[in-house]
């Protein structure tokens, strides 16, 4: 792999942050809208639930999490959806840059996107909620390491269908995360979900980082064989995803979707 | 030869879209890619950009096929400009030719864009973005994109689709002045025949995914007892038959 041309690619996208300050405020905006919400629904809940009552923030930390996730997978699709847009895509695909660098690149450059998004929800949570993350001490990075590698995975999945299926596939890209929320147990416990399902969810990796998660902040414990386990799961289907992104890769140059690929 | 095409095929479903094709291109000479639009010349650059995956038929450079080249390897010796394929819309012209220089790996990049933009006339809208520019001021950023590399092979479609005269011509003048000083194999596809009579070695002809016809433009017009190219395009692009 290339260094200077994964940079140069990142580059691309932090040019195209730097130029234009809606853009960054769209980044913050939405993440921070979510921290409100969550926070007021916490409150109430931390108020009003015999579940949560010793847990302050148990939801709010969910929240923030899942957002991580939720901005991860959006900004590997957004930096993809960019080059659909801007009709630069067949310039991308005829220069000298390897299919490993391109998704690299996108990897990388994503992370930047959604801590521009994240922190400052994170640092507002604090003094309005009397919420930290940080509180979760060193599982902490274990547990975005997790949630950062399945969310670039499903931002592989969709820029897979976007090779594929063309700018239609746009939609997916949004709807992509609500699809595995339910399963993802991110604000209850596993055993809410029926048998066949909780079967189902075990297979993701967010059951896992949740469910931890929880345990940590109610018990002060530390599962790190459960946080492991959802980092292994998520990297395979990072392995997976990355399979899936050449297949289409190799898929949409049979069908000359790359040469016309644009709005 | 530098360039040799055999055989190329490219189906899609039940369309044929290149239909065995046969053509070679010599070393630092610019060939004319001409035929109606839906005649397949786009589907052909694309394949050899490595793009588009030929259903039959090779392509080798330097008498080696595309495919034993690796991406990477023979892409750095490619560009590509068309006025249908945009820039970034949203960076700066500077910052877009930034880009694609490191992406290209350019050696002393600053030096070469300065060069490049001053030999095009971009300099005095650098700073702008490109999605704000003129198209004329869009495909002048285009083609020093496509040069930013000093490409080998340059394949240009159409690069004064939509440009009044005068810029047309700045761009002919160009290319033309470019091929004197510089090493480059062209591969054109355009509309523009008097583009194509000016800057073209030879020129390859080609009516629903076929080459129906090959030669220099002399030949060409002879051949066809026409006036000129536009009048030689047209019979062919209109006859039913193959030459």
């Amino acid at each position: 792999m290339n260094f200077n041309k994964i940079f140069a690619l990142g580059l691309r996208h932090l040019y195209l942050i730097k130029n234009s300050f809606p853009r960054v405020l769209d980044l913050i905006y939405w993440p921070t809208v979510q921290i409100f919400l969550w926070g007021f629904i916490s409150k109430f809940f931390t108020l009003n639930s015999a579940y949560y009552n010793n847990t302050v923030g148990i939801i709010l930390t969910a929240a923030i999490l899942y957002d991580f996730l939720f901005r991860a997978s959006i900004s590997f699709n957004m930096m993809f959806l960019e080059e659909i847009w801007s009709r630069n895509f067949t310039n991308l695909f005829i220069a000298p840059i390897k299919i490993s660098e391109i998704i690299a690149a996108l990897t990388l450059t994503a992370i930047l996107r959604t801590l521009i998004g994240l922190i400052p929800a994170v640092l507002i949570a604090i003094p309005l909620f009397g919420v930290s993350v940080i509180e979760l001490g060193v599982p902490l990075i274990f547990l975005l390491i997790g949630l950062y590698l399945f969310g670039v995975t499903l931002g592989l999945f969709v820029t897979s269908g976007l090779l594929r299926y063309g700018p239609s596939f746009e939609n997916i890209a949004w709807a992509s995360l609500f699809f595995l929320a339910p399963l993802g147990c991110i604000y209850y416990p596993i055993e809410i979900l029926p048998n066949f399902l909780q079967l189902v969810a075990k297979a993701l990796p967010l059951v896992h980082i949740f469910e931890e998660m929880r345990n940590i902040l109610m018990t002060e414990t530390v599962n790190y064989f459960n946080i492991f386990k959802s980092i292994f799961i998520s990297a395979i289907y990072f392995i997976l995803g990355v399979i899936v992104f050449y297949i289409s890769y190799f898929g949409a140059k049979k069908r000359g979707t790359l040469i016309n690929m644009g709005e | 030869m530098f360039i040799k095409i055999k055989n190329l095929t490219k189906k899609y479903n039940t369309h044929l879209a290149v239909n065995k094709i046969n053509f070679e291109i010599e070393k630092n000479k610019t060939v004319g890619l001409l035929g109606p639009n839906g005649c397949g010349k786009t589907t052909t650059i694309g394949m050899i950009l490595g793009l588009v995956t030929p259903t039959e038929g090779e392509i080798k450079i330097d008498n080696k096929s595309l495919n034993t080249y690796l991406r990477d390897e023979i892409l750095k010796r490619f560009n590509f400009a068309s006025p249908y394929v945009e820039l970034p819309k949203k960076l700066t012209v500077k910052q877009n030719l930034e880009i694609y220089g490191r992406l290209y790996g350019v050696l002393d990049l600053d030096k070469r864009i300065n060069e490049i933009s001053n030999d095009l006339e971009i300099k005095n809208f650098f700073e702008r973005k490109t999605g704000e520019l003129s198209s004329g001021q869009k495909n002048r950023v285009s083609l020093a994109k496509s040069l930013i590399n000093k490409p080998e092979i340059l394949l240009l479609d159409e690069p004064t689709a939509s440009l009044d005269p005068d810029i047309g011509d700045f761009i002919r003048s160009y290319i033309q002045d470019y091929k004197l000083k510089n090493k480059v194999t062209i591969l054109l596809a355009s509309h523009n025949m008097g583009e194509v009579e000016r800057l073209c070695d030879t020129v390859i002809m080609m009516k629903k995914g076929k080459i129906v016809d090959a030669g220099t433009c002399n030949d060409l017009i002879e051949k066809h007892g026409r006036n000129n190219l536009e009048e030689t395009f047209l019979k062919l692009a209109r006859s039913k038959d193959e030459f």
